[in-house]
């Protein structure tokens, strides 16, 4: 922790430009655009292995759309994207995605255990059996997120809470090393948000690494050791110690952050 | 009935045979094509891509009659119509994408343009001196007289390639119906998976249009999922039962527009399809009206119940119609609404376990416990005896009147 690593796009930007070879995920001048206005503008960004990264902005900063952008969901404009130093399409497989629990129909013909099992479907392939031995690992996936008793009930009888959790399960079913998650927190009781963050910090003490869209700037410091700030452009990346503070939270939020809230929010004196 | 009869046993002779097993065969096929067009709620493509089909019947009969032929191979107008609905897949695909429309417009648009456009060439045909025209219109609603042999094989062959190319594709599919962006960022092409589920569908359409017609034939790929989305809550057991729904829709119509002179086949099939959706809305076990209605019944009497125990407990007078009904029928109070035994002891039981309920929150912080109180599921059901014995304990007093009835 040495080194200084915040880097506000104003001043050291092109250094960081750069990508990390011990990056999970490192992005290059990723731009994505809804016509003619950018959502997400140049932006570099380099999330390490083996920790824990928020990923923070004022609503419309583009941050479940960089995520999106970077898995390939949604055309980009420009921009490079490379995955543990490799095209993305190469490790796919090495790749877990939880979306925003707001994203799909919940009344879909499906129970629990089937959407833990689609996790599994690019592994097994369209003609490979899901044998018992795959459903057993399901099984122990939904178990992980205090789920496996609900395994055959169809998905859309389940609360919030628990249908980010299945989201989660198919998530650990897919054995990825790099989780990128959509707002995991948004919406779930306080059990729930106990329990996906102790999966994830478990995952983190794997070596895996987690990025996670998140809005609740009074967690960041309890649950992330990194921070990317973002507000259509990169504002600042970095531990959350050094970077998560008053100044970079200004320069993400502009305006709209009032002062008490900053203050309530324990933050350490600027790097 | 007797008509009906030997047609159901396929005794109704040939052509009447050969008809009810295509049907059967492209109902079966239009279920399990249909099936993910349903989950992937797109299911009015398929109007437009039916519909699209039209100018492509007649253009290919006119280029067989150029070609020298008499226009009225299968096979050939088949061809032709597929090549016009994947124009018009694609129109609906490109308005969707490159302009401000959105997919119902685009629907819109592309169905009655392409079929105006398919009346006009049919217009065309009619003035044509050359060629066997006459029939070409039965291509709108079906017509089953005139069936082949080798138009059943068409159906038997093309309907079995879409029902397995539908399982193979299951899981891709079921994927990017469920969920398109985790699809997109687990690799799996989203827009050829789309493109694929459409290419089912227009491959089900041309080949019913025989016996179906390019109209009705919507109704084959929809009716049957939505129907057996009431029997079951796992979309790859969705496939068979649709596919089952409408196997058994198409025999059954085919069998009755056969039973009677002047039946027409299609739309007897999608009136059978209609009665077989209109009974699982109503008689499904879980997802059916009834069986709604009969559960929140249930439910409320459950709640009335309750309250007119609680308040003969308390002594209180029950003005509630239905409360009385419920104590009543129950043999807990009688005509003139004073409480029985039975009544009054199951009163004391409800009270006392209210009072029990109370202990338990004190002494259970555990709300994974405590948290399942809704005053209708038993005490007994959550704690065991002897912890029910300590809430009992500490309430004290004297034992409460009704206990070991």
């Amino acid at each position: 922790m040495s080194e200084p690593s915040v880097t506000l796009a104003a001043s050291g930007g092109q250094a960081a430009a750069q990508a990390r070879p011990d990056a999970a995920l490192s992005l290059r001048g990723l731009t994505v655009s809804y016509g003619e206005k950018p959502a997400v503008f140049s932006v570099d960004a380099a999330f390490p292995a083996g920790q824990m990264t928020a990923i923070i902005g004022p609503n419309g900063a583009g941050k479940s759309t960089l995520l999106k952008a970077a898995l390939g969901v949604i055309p980009r404009l420009s921009g490079e994207v490379s995955v543990f130093g490799q095209p993305l399409d190469a490790v796919r497989g090495r790749i877990a995605y939880v979306p925003q629990r707001a994203s799909v129909d919940w009344d879909f013909p499906t129970t629990v255990i089937d959407v833990v099992m689609m996790g599994l479907y690019r592994q097994v392939g369209l003609l490979g059996r899901l044998t018992g031995a795959l459903k057993a690992r399901a099984l122990s996936c939904l178990d992980r997120v205090g789920m496996a008793s609900f395994s055959d009930r169809q998905i859309g009888q389940l609360s919030g809470g628990q249908q980010q959790r299945v989201f989660l399960a198919r998530a650990l079913a897919q054995d990825a090393d790099l989780y990128l998650l959509d707002e995991p927190f948004a919406g779930v009781d306080a059990a729930t948000e106990r329990a996906i963050i102790d999966v994830l910090k478990s995952l983190k003490a794997e070596g895996k690494a987690v990025v996670c869209v998140h809005h609740d700037l009074a967690t960041v410091r309890d649950y992330f050791d990194n921070v990317f700030m973002i507000n259509v452009r990169r504002i600042a990346e970095g531990p959350v110690a050094t970077t998560f503070n008053g100044e970079t939270l200004n320069a993400t939020y502009g305006g709209r952050l009032a002062a008490t809230h900053i203050d309530q929010l324990n933050l350490v004196e600027g790097a | 009935m007797t008509p009906l009869i030997e047609a159901l046993f396929l005794q109704a002779g040939y052509n009447a045979a050969l008809v009810a097993v295509g049907a059967a065969l492209l109902g079966f096929a239009a279920g399990a094509a249909g099936t993910f067009l349903f989950l992937r709620k797109r299911a009015l493509v398929s109007d437009a891509v039916a519909h699209a089909t039209l100018p492509g019947v007649g253009l290919a009969f006119i280029a067989m009659v150029w070609l020298g032929g008499d226009g009225r191979n299968l096979l050939g107008l088949l061809a032709g119509s597929a090549v016009t609905a994947g124009i018009g897949l694609l129109a609906v695909e490109w308005v969707t994408r490159r302009t401000r429309l959105s997919e119902d417009a685009a629907i819109g648009a592309v169905l009655s343009v392409f079929f105006g456009l398919g009346i006009v060439v049919l217009t065309v045909i009619q003035t044509m001196s050359s060629g066997r025209q006459a029939g070409l219109e039965s291509f709108l609603l079906g017509s089953t007289a005139g069936m082949l042999f080798q138009d059943a094989i068409v159906i038997a062959v093309g309907g079995s390639l879409a029902v397995l190319a539908t399982w193979v594709m299951r899981r891709p599919m079921t994927l990017v119906a469920f969920d398109a962006e985790y699809a997109a960022a687990n690799g799996v092409n989203v827009p050829g998976i789309d493109r694929l589920m459409m290419a089912l569908v227009m491959a089900v359409t041309v080949i019913g249009l025989k016996i179906v017609g390019l109209i009705l034939i919507v109704a084959m790929l929809i009716i049957p999922p939505v129907t057996a989305r009431f029997w079951t809550e796992r979309s790859q057991s969705l496939i068979w039962y649709a596919g089952g729904i409408g196997g058994v829709s198409g025999y059954l119509g085919a069998a009755l527009s056969a039973s009677a002179p002047d039946l027409p086949t299609g739309p007897i099939i999608v009136l059978v399809a209609a009665v077989l959706f209109l009974l699982s809305l109503f008689l499904a076990p879980a997802r059916g009206v009834a069986a709604a209605v009969f559960r929140h019944r249930r439910f409320q009497r459950k709640v009335h119940r309750r309250q007119g125990l609680l308040a003969l407990a308390r002594q209180e007078p029950i003005h509630d119609e239905l409360t009385l009904r419920v104590l009543r029928s129950e043999g807990l109070i009688r005509a003139d609404g004073v409480a029985t035994e039975t009544g009054r002891a199951q009163a004391a039981k409800i009270a006392r376990d209210e009072r029990r309920w109370d202990v338990a929150r004190e002494i259970h912080q555990d709300t994974g416990l405590t948290g399942r109180y809704d005053g209708l599921t038993p005490i007994e059901e959550i704690f065991a005896p002897d912890e029910i014995a300590e809430f009992d304990r500490r309430i004290g007093g004297p034992r409460a009147i009704g206990e070991g009835l």
